[in-house]
C-alpha cells in the first residue's frame, strides 16, 4: 500500500554533505530502523521522507506518489518527535484530535478517534489534562496516539524513546512493538541506541557520515557487519577487532598468532582485522595465548577482559569461569563466526 | 566564607541604593501630588503626610487640554503599538527561527539604533516628517514612537520565540498545517504573554515618550508634551500631579512584565 523509496537522496548544511546520496527502499508495512551515532545523517534522512527539510539531490516517494517537493501536510505521514512536540496549550483531547481538525473530519468522528487513539496507549484518564500535567512517559504517548490517529500509511519516529528513563525506555520499547504488529504502519523510527534497533527493527540500515553502512534484518548485521564500523557498533559488548597479517596458515599480530584450520589463499599476506564477537570466545586448555585484565560477573554471565598481544579482547565466560587478574589463559575463536575485515578499508571480505 | 558575605552585602547594597535612588523621588512626586495646593511649600517636608487630599490631582485633571491631550497620548500608544508589533514580531520570530546570513550583524544594528540620543536625531527626522507632511498629527508622533520601540520589539519577541521550540511548529505542519497555520496555531497562542509583555512596553516607551513628541507637534500633544508646553507657567502641584499621571502607568505596567524584560537582559 505505502511502501517509501529513497533515490539517491543528498543534502548539504552549508559546505557540509550531510547526506550523500543515499538510496533505501522500505517495503509496506516495514520497521526500519536507521542506526547510527550523533551526526550520521539518520534524523536528516528522516526529515527529508517528513518534508521537514528539502533534499538538495534525490527524490523521496511514498507509495506510488513522488513526494519530493510536497510539503509535510501533503505527504500523508505521521510523525513522533525526540521532544514529542506535544502542543502545551491543549488537553491530551485536543493534541491527539489535532491532526484530524486540521483535516476538517467531522467533530463526531474525532471524538470517537480520539478515545480509540488514547484508549490503545492508556491515555483515558488523562484526555482533560494538559501536558504539564503529565509525566514524561504520558508525554510520549501522547505523541504517539496524536500522529496514530492520523491513520497515515507511514509513521516516522525520531528518537522517540531517548528522553525516557532506562526502566520506562524498556517497557515503551515493548508497548511500541506490540502497537506496530497491530496496526502495521510502514515506519522509519531513528535511534542511536543499538539494542532498540535490535530488538524492534524488521531490518536495520547502519548509517555512517551521511551514507549506509549496511542494510539488513538485525541478526544478519549482527552476524556478519559489513564493516569493521558495524561490527564495533552493533552488540554489546562490540565485536573484538585484532590486526594482523595472513601468513602461512596463521593470522599474526602484534604479539600473538591465531592456528587457520581453513586455508584462506585469498588473503595470504594481506594486512587484515579479524572480527570474533565475546560468546564465539572461549577459554580453554590449548589456543591462543592471553593474560585477564578484569573479570566482571553480570549475573547470568562473567565478562573477562584480556589481553593478546598488545589488544584487550572481551570474552563472554560461564559466571562460575574462576580465572583471575594477571592470570595467564589460552582462548580459541569459533572459527566458523570469524570475520575478516580489509584493515586499510574496514570493509569486510567474503567468508 | 567571608568573601561571599562581602558579595551579599554589595549586592543587596547595591539594590537597595538604586531603589533609593529610584523610589524617594517617586515618593516625593506622590506625597506632594496628594498634598493641598497651600501647603506644597511646606519646608521641611513631614515624611508621612498629614493631610490627604486629592485637589492638586482634581486641579491638575481638569487644566485645560490636560483631558485631550491623555486621549493623544492613548491613541498615539496604540498606534505605536499596532505598527510595533506588525513590524517587531515578523522579525523577532525571524532572529529566532532562521539563521541567515548577517543575523548577528543585524542583532548588533537594532540595538545601535539606541546608541544615538533623540536629540541628535531630531533635526533631521523634523525636517523628513515636515517634508513627508507629517507633523502635528498623532500618526506621524506614532511613527516615531514605533522606531524608538522597535528595537526593544524586536529583542522581546525574539526571546519570546526562542522559547517556543520549533519542534511543536514542525509537528503541527506534519498534522496537516501550511507553515503559516503552524505559525498561527501554535507558535503565536505559545507566545502571546511575551507578545502582550512587548506591547506593554512598547505603550510605556510611547507614553513616556516627551522629546518627539514636543518637536513634532503643536496642536496634537500628547500628554508629556501638554505638561512640558506648560511647565514654566504652571503651579508646583500641577506638575507633582502630572509627574505622578505620567509615571504611574509605567511603574505599574514594568512591575507587571518584569519577568520578560529580565530574560532579555538577564539570560541573553
Amino acid at each position: 500500500m505505502a511502501g517509501i523509496g529513497i533515490q539517491n537522496a543528498t543534502k548539504l548544511f552549508g559546505k557540509t554533505l550531510a547526506l550523500k546520496g543515499i538510496s533505501l527502499d522500505i517495503r509496506d508495512g516495514e520497521f526500519m530502523v536507521l542506526l547510527g551515532p550523533s551526526g550520521c545523517g539518520k534524523t536528516t534522512l528522516l526529515r527529508c521522507v517528513a518534508g521537514l527539510e528539502h533534499l538538495d539531490g534525490g527524490s523521496v516517494r511514498i507509495g506510488e506518489r513522488d513526494v519530493t517537493d510536497l510539503a509535510p501536510r501533503h505527504r500523508n505521514i505521521a510523525m513522533v518527535f525526540q521532544s514529542y512536540a506535544v502542543f502545551p496549550h491543549m488537553t491530551v483531547a485536543s493534541n491527539i484530535g489535532f491532526g484530524l481538525r486540521m483535516r476538517r473530519v467531522p467533530k463526531a468522528q474525532v471524538d470517537t478517534r480520539v478515545r480509540e487513539g488514547a484508549d490503545l496507549l492508556g491515555l483515558v484518564p488523562f484526555l482533560d489534562r494538559y501536558p504539564a500535567q503529565l509525566s514524561g512517559g504520558q508525554r510520549q504517548r501522547v505523541a504517539v496516539a496524536r500522529a496514530l490517529v492520523m491513520d497515515a500509511p507511514v509513521l516516522l519516529m525520531d528518537e522517540p524513546l531517548s528522553n525516557l528513563d532506562a526502566l520506562l525506555r524498556l517497557q515503551a520499547r515493548a508497548d511500541l512493538k506490540r502497537l506496530h504488529k497491530e496496526v502495521r504502519r510502514t515506519t522509519i523510527y531513528v535511534t542511536h541506541d543499538q539494542v532498540e534497533a535490535m530488538s524492534m527493527g524488521d531490518r536495520i540500515a547502519v548509517m555512517r557520515e551521511g551514507a549506509i553502512e549496511q542494510i539488513g534484518a538485525p541478526m544478519d548485521i549482527y552476524d556478519n557487519p559489513a564493516s569493521q564500523f558495524v561490527g564495533g557498533f552493533i552488540g554489546s559488548p562490540p565485536m573484538n577487532f585484532l590486526r594482523g597479517a595472513v601468513r602461512d596458515g596463521a593470522f599474526a599480530g602484534d604479539g600473538f598468532s591465531v592456528p587457520m584450520s581453513r586455508p584462506r589463499v585469498d588473503l595470504q599476506g594481506r594486512e587484515m582485522v579479524l572480527g570474533v564477537r565475546a560468546e564465539h570466545i572461549t577459554i580453554s586448555a590449548d589456543g591462543v595465548p592471553a593474560r585477564v585484565m578484569v573479570v566482571e560477573p553480570l549475573g547470568s554471565h562473567a565478562l573477562v577482559t584480556a589481553l593478546i598481544g598488545k589488544t584487550a579482547v572481551k570474552v563472554q565466560a560461564p559466571i562460575d569461569v574462576g580465572v583471575r587478574p594477571d592470570q595467564a589463559i589460552n582462548l580459541r575463536f569459533d572459527e566458523a563466526t570469524v570475520r575478516w575485515m580489509d584493515a586499510g578499508t574496514g570493509a569486510a571480505v567474503q567468508h | 566564607m567571608n568573601a561571599r558575605v562581602l558579595d551579599r552585602t554589595l549586592i543587596y547594597g547595591s539594590a537597595v541604593l538604586l531603589a533609593v535612588w529610584v523610589l524617594v523621588p517617586f515618593y516625593i512626586i506622590t506625597i506632594s501630588a496628594f498634598t493641598p495646593q497651600a501647603r506644597i511649600f511646606d519646608y521641611p517636608k513631614p515624611l508621612i503626610p498629614t493631610t490627604f487630599s486629592t485637589d492638586t490631582m482634581q486641579f491638575f485633571v481638569e487644566a485645560r487640554g490636560v483631558i485631550p491631550s491623555v486621549i493623544n497620548s492613548l491613541l498615539v500608544a496604540v498606534f505605536t503599538i499596532v505598527f510595533g508589533l506588525a513590524l517587531g514580531t515578523p522579525a523577532g520570530y525571524a532572529l529566532a527561527r532562521f539563521h541567515f546570513r548577517g543575523r548577528e550583524a543585524f542583532q548588533v544594528i537594532v540595538l545601535a539604533t539606541k546608541m544615538f540620543p533623540i536629540a541628535i536625531l531630531s533635526i533631521p527626522l523634523a525636517v523628513t516628517f515636515l517634508q513627508l507632511g507629517l507633523y502635528d498629527n498623532l500618526v506621524s508622533v506614532a511613527l516615531v514612537h514605533t522606531a524608538m520601540a522597535l528595537p526593544f520589539v524586536i529583542l522581546v519577541t525574539g526571546g519570546v520565540f526562542v522559547a517556543v521550540s520549533h519542534e511543536l511548529e514542525e509537528a503541527a505542519q506534519t498534522l496537516g498545517c501550511s507553515r503559516w497555520g503552524a505559525f498561527l496555531r501554535v507558535a503565536l497562542p505559545l507566545a502571546l504573554p511575551g507578545l502582550a509583555a512587548a506591547a506593554i512596553f512598547t505603550f510605556v516607551i510611547s507614553w513616556n515618550e516627551v522629546f518627539a513628541a514636543t518637536i513634532l507637534t503643536l496642536r496634537a500633544r500628547t500628554l508629556p508634551a501638554q505638561v512640558l508646553a506648560g511647565l514654566g507657567t504652571s503651579p508646583l502641584g500641577f506638575k507633582f500631579a502630572g509627574g505622578l499621571f505620567m509615571a504611574l502607568p509605567a511603574v505599574v505596567f514594568i512591575f507587571m512584565i518584569r519577568r520578560y524584560l529580565i530574560n532579555l537582559w538577564g539570560s541573553r
